[in-house]
């Protein structure tokens, strides 16, 4: 945070910026609404309570996020309109978290996979040249501490039960690790981003640590994380899990846009 | 309160200061007496801590035609935040002049902020302040507690349950 980069002042570096405010707040927002499905039908009461108040850190990340970006468009639209007024195909959103929450293992296993990513690609942003992405980095990177700590707690539960637990986290791994990279999926103009110090490293180095970071953990229950899918579209195309849920969270938008709630 | 703006008042009248309309009705409009009303406004879901022993009020700036109050949010998602930021307003209605309250984040919050009076009051509602891995009952003192949740009611608190005096309780979180 030595200097600070106005982003207007470089188009190519203001539509990159855009690229990556835009991919961070999708990707908080398409979990954090696909987590809340569980209050009230988690496993246990408390999961309910973890979930519900998960979800909400992450909506609530996702909205600082989508105002930033609409700070930087200064194009008359608010965070609101971001997040709600967009078709399917326009959501930036990486295909970790386009997936439905499926089972519990399934949950557990992404959220892991996610967080660990998160706190890495949150690394690379709290010392970002444009000083509101650093500062706002560093206030999440707080909370989503606790985040971190859940996941790899119920991942450790899971996988340390022979049966049924393992067997459910064996084969959620298998579908959900080979896309725990799509978070690091090169965004449009990248290295304009890391030249103009706004992200600390390329996507492809960040994918590095964060497998850097999985490996000992999964390794200690005998588990790798699977290769990447190489035909994973990243972050442009959605299944059909995610346009059941974009009609779910649209529905009060789209029956009364000027509604408050 | 009062007896500080009293003071101000008779401060400004033994100077011959020009007295202006907030001061006819008996208050001079300064950042002690803004930060001095904003410690009757509370937390929402606490309501036995002030916003200033919470120790969100970054900043408050008077100036001739407004006064500036800058708040940090406590968790970046809590959606208490807009009811602080209108309570606030409301509390400075009284002073007759623009209010302008935001958030920033550049400073980020953190439960260090808290002031003494604050984890005073967080005790009285029932909630254990944060204490560096060390959370006692706020009712019995006891530090045979146990958590039971990591996450509870709102954004900020865990649940923990007093092995000794056998309450449930909930504990700020650290952060």
């Amino acid at each position: 945070m030595t200097t600070t980069v106005d982003p207007t002042s470089d188009p190519a570096v203001r539509q990159a910026l855009d690229s990556l405010l835009l991919s961070m707040a999708d990707d908080e927002f398409v979990i954090g609404f696909s987590d809340s499905e569980w209050t009230g039908i988690a496993p246990m009461l408390e999961e309910d309570v973890a979930m519900s108040s998960i979800a909400q850190d992450e909506l609530g990340h996702a909205r600082a996020l989508y105002e930033l970006l609409a700070a930087v468009r200064d194009d008359a639209k608010d965070a609101d309109a971001i997040a709600f007024d967009r078709e399917p195909d326009e959501y930036r959103h990486c295909r970790l978290v386009d997936h439905g929450r499926g089972n519990w293992a399934q949950t557990v296993v992404r959220r892991f996979l996610y967080d660990t990513a998160d706190a890495v690609r949150l690394d690379a942003v709290v010392a970002s040249s444009f000083a509101p992405l650093a500062e706002l980095a560093a206030k999440i990177q707080r909370e989503e501490r606790y985040h971190v700590m859940h996941a790899r707690t119920w991942f450790d539960r899971l996988a340390a039960r022979a049966g049924e637990p393992r067997q459910r986290l064996d084969a959620a791994l298998d579908v959900l690790g080979q896309d725990a990279g799509t978070v690091f999926t090169e965004l449009p103009g990248e290295p304009a981003l890391v030249a103009a110090g706004i992200l600390g490293a390329t996507m492809a180095e960040l994918e590095r640590r964060s497998r850097a970071q999985l490996a000992p953990i999964l390794q200690g229950h005998g588990l790798r994380l699977p290769a990447r899918d190489p035909d994973a579209a990243g972050r442009s195309a959605h299944g059909d899990d995610f346009l059941w849920l974009w009609g779910e969270f649209t529905s009060v938008r789209r029956l009364d846009p000027v509604a408050t709630w | 309160m009062s007896r500080v703006l009293a003071t101000g008042v008779n401060e400004a009248a033994a100077d011959g200061a020009v007295v202006d309309e907030a001061a006819a009705d008996g208050a001079v409009v300064d950042e002690v007496a803004v930060r001095s009303a904003l410690r009757e406004v509370v937390d929402p879901e606490i309501p036995t801590v002030s916003i200033v022993d919470l120790g969100i009020v970054e900043r408050i700036r008077v100036d001739d035609s407004a006064i500036h109050v800058e708040l940090l949010p406590t968790w970046v998602g809590c959606p208490a935040l807009e009811v602080i930021k209108g309570a606030v307003e409301d509390r400075l209605v009284a002073f007759d002049r623009h209010a302008e309250v935001v958030f920033t984040l550049a400073v980020p919050w953190t439960t260090d902020r808290l002031t003494d009076d604050g984890r005073d009051g967080l005790r009285r509602a029932g909630i254990a302040p944060p204490g560096d891995g060390v959370v006692a009952c706020p009712f019995c003192a006891s530090t045979r507690v146990a958590m039971d949740n990591l996450f509870g009611p709102t954004l900020c608190r865990s649940l923990f349950y007093c092995r000794d005096c056998r309450q449930p309780f909930e504990a700020f979180k650290q952060i």
